[in-house]
């Protein structure tokens, strides 16, 4: 089992990332084609290949580009999600830094295809040399009037807040505010950024468009299922022999992914549990890892195929003490705005960490399963579901281990 | 005010008019404008607030409410360097708390504190999404991978 490598293909070329590398490599020629193109053949083409967002919600590309209201005049928006943030993914920092340019031209047809004369790129502030690099890459494009001529990009740095990657947060931010989600509808493609249609999209989805232009819709969906084509990029990391990114079609299945390309299962070796899509995708036990790694292959299965952020545990790791840290996480980043999110995020911390010191009670278990429960799906943003499939899926699938730490 | 010293050089301030110039409403260049305000006082006290507010036509009130919001700015001094161990999943699994009791032992502080002499800052914080390297932490503006204790040592005691 090898890798397919279409994004990953020149990561690494030492020039990849200047423009002229990326011109060697053939960089820009589907920027090339597709001004060949009617904008709406371009959407046309990306629906076909079946291409679906790869930062967290799997939503079909296509399809969200052509939410822009038809009569609308006036400026439309698109908006660059770098603001790469699920615990266990690392790809999107690979793309900036390694193939600036491909990005770029991502753009470039995305935003003939949605008629956008400005896009922003939402760059995560701890992501320096991320940002330098892509920002070099930017000014490379304008002096060599690939950019300016149609399409402006601005780059933009955020300040450290992890809701700032679901999209209406990230608008906020982007307008000068805090990240707090806004309710939908309207979705941004009507009302977005600064009040204008505004298209969200992830860093790789962007990278995947001049593939899809290049290749032709048939060959991309041809690498992936029937409801979802391409490769992704995967991040692995935890308690695997060769941590790392690999790209792969959607269709392999997790054991591939963790035996073949990773490398194998470290520690002691025998896996316990696998987070399939980001530390919000609900966990899966060893005895559930032959599933297709694509959205819908995932979801049957009960998770997420979210951000495809890996992150493999040994029978060494405890369960409870691995939920302690996730649950820390989601309580430190609730943007505070939903009532149910704000206090069961702190409050579910405070139990898991109480039964991980060994002064839980018995009750514990299934106050914590029915606060979750209560919550979900009420809130403004999907961040709180994302922290109720983790409260409740390591719970249900390793209760022994939590119920072992409560004193009798 | 005037006699506070928060004030931008004549180039800053274009830099903060070009930067208003990019965004359909000026206000989108809140953030960036904020984070030269603090590479360039240190911190963003209530004054640089004010300060920043009164170039954006803002109320002080609004830029407090971002400022607090998120992580990297900070209200209070902070140290020469920032050092930001991740404590999340991947790096737990991989060891960050010795590293993170490491740096505690080694700093004679604690998460959130600066040191005596003002050289460091010790935080603890969430995914900074090279989990590959785990664990890793952030010194300034560089990400610090695959850390034991000892390449701790060599990082701290190679800082300026
Ligand atoms: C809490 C939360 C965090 C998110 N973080 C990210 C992120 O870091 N990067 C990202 O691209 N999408 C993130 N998303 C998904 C975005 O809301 C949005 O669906 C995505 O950027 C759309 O791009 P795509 O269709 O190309 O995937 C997040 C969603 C939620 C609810
Ligand atoms: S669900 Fe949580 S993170 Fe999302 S808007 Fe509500 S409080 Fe904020
Ligand atoms: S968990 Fe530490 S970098 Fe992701």
């Amino acid at each position: 089992m090898t890798e397919t490598r279409i994004l990953t293909r020149h990561f690494d070329r030492p020039g990849a990332h200047t423009l002229r590398g990326w011109r060697e490599l053939g960089g820009y020629a589907a920027w090339e084609k597709a001004q060949g193109m009617e904008p709406a053949a371009i959407v046309e083409e990306v629906k076909k290949s079946n291409l679906r967002g790869l930062g967290g919600a799997g939503f079909p590309t296509g399809t969200k580009w052509s939410f822009i209201p038809r009569d609308h005049r006036g400026p439309v928006y698109l908006v660059v999600n770098a603001d790469e943030g699920e615990p266990g993914t690392f790809k999107d920092r690979y793309l900036l830094e390694r193939t600036p340019h491909a990005l770029i031209e991502g753009m470039l047809i995305t935003a003939r295809a949605i008629r956008a004369a400005l896009g922003f790129v939402y760059i995560r502030g701890e992501y320096v040399e991320p940002w330098r690099r892509f920002s070099a890459a930017v000014r490379e494009a304008y002096d060599a009037g690939i950019l300016g001529r149609g399409l402006d990009v601005v780059v933009h740095r955020g300040a450290g807040a992890y809701i700032c990657g679901e999209e209406t947060g990230l608008i906020s931010s982007l307008e000068g505010r805090k990240g707090w989600p806004k309710l939908k509808p309207p979705f941004p493609a009507v009302k977005g950024a600064f009040g204008a249609p505004t298209i969200v999209n992830n860093v790789e989805t962007l990278c995947h468009v001049p593939h899809v232009i290049a290749g032709g819709a048939e060959w991309f969906a041809s690498l992936g299922t029937r409801t979802q084509g391409g490769t992704r990029i995967f991040s692995v990391s935890g308690r695997v022999r060769r941590p790392g990114i690999y790209e792969a079609p959607v269709s392999i299945t997790l054991r591939r992914l963790v035996y073949d390309l990773a490398g194998g299962v470290t520690g002691t070796g025998r896996l316990k549990a696998v987070v399939p899509g980001g530390s919000s995708a609900p966990i899966l036990r060893a005895d559930e890892i032959d599933v297709t790694m694509d959205v819908d292959g995932l979801r049957a299965a009960g998770s997420m195929a979210g951000s495809a952020g890996v992150i493999v545990m040994d029978e060494s790791v405890s369960i409870p003490e691995a939920l302690m840290v996730v649950a820390r996480f989601y309580a430190h980043e609730s943007c505070g705005q939903c009532t149910p999110c704000r206090e069961s995020t702190g409050w579910i911390y405070r139990m898991v960490r109480r039964i991980v010191e060994g002064r839980g009670r018995k009750e514990d278990l299934d106050t914590i399963l029915d606060v979750a429960r209560r919550g979900a799906g009420t809130t403004i943003c999907a961040f709180y579901d994302g922290a109720v499939g983790p409260y409740i899926s390591y719970i249900e699938k390793f209760r022994d281990e939590f119920e072992a730490l409560i004193p009798r | 005010m005037s006699t506070s010293g928060v004030t931008f050089s004549p180039e800053q301030l274009a830099e903060v008019r070009r930067l208003q110039g990019l965004y359909p409403d000026p206000r989108g260049a809140l953030l960036p404008v904020l984070h030269m305000a603090q590479e360039t006082f240190g911190h963003i006290s209530l004054e640089v607030e004010e300060y920043v507010a009164g170039l954006f036509r803002l109320s002080p009130a609004h830029v407090h409410e971002v400022v607090t919001f998120y992580t990297l700015f900070f209200q209070r001094p902070k140290g020469r360097h920032v050092i930001s161990v991740c404590h999340n999943l991947s790096c737990h699994l991989a060891g960050a708390p010795k590293i993170l009791a490491h740096l505690r032992q080694k700093l004679g502080i604690d998460v959130g504190e600066t040191t005596g002499d003002e050289r460091f800052t010790l935080l603890a914080v969430e995914c900074l999404c090279a989990c590959e390297h785990a664990p890793m932490m952030q010194v300034d503006d560089r990400y610090e991978l695959d850390l034991t204790p000892e390449r701790v040592d060599r990082i701290v005691e190679g800082l300026p």
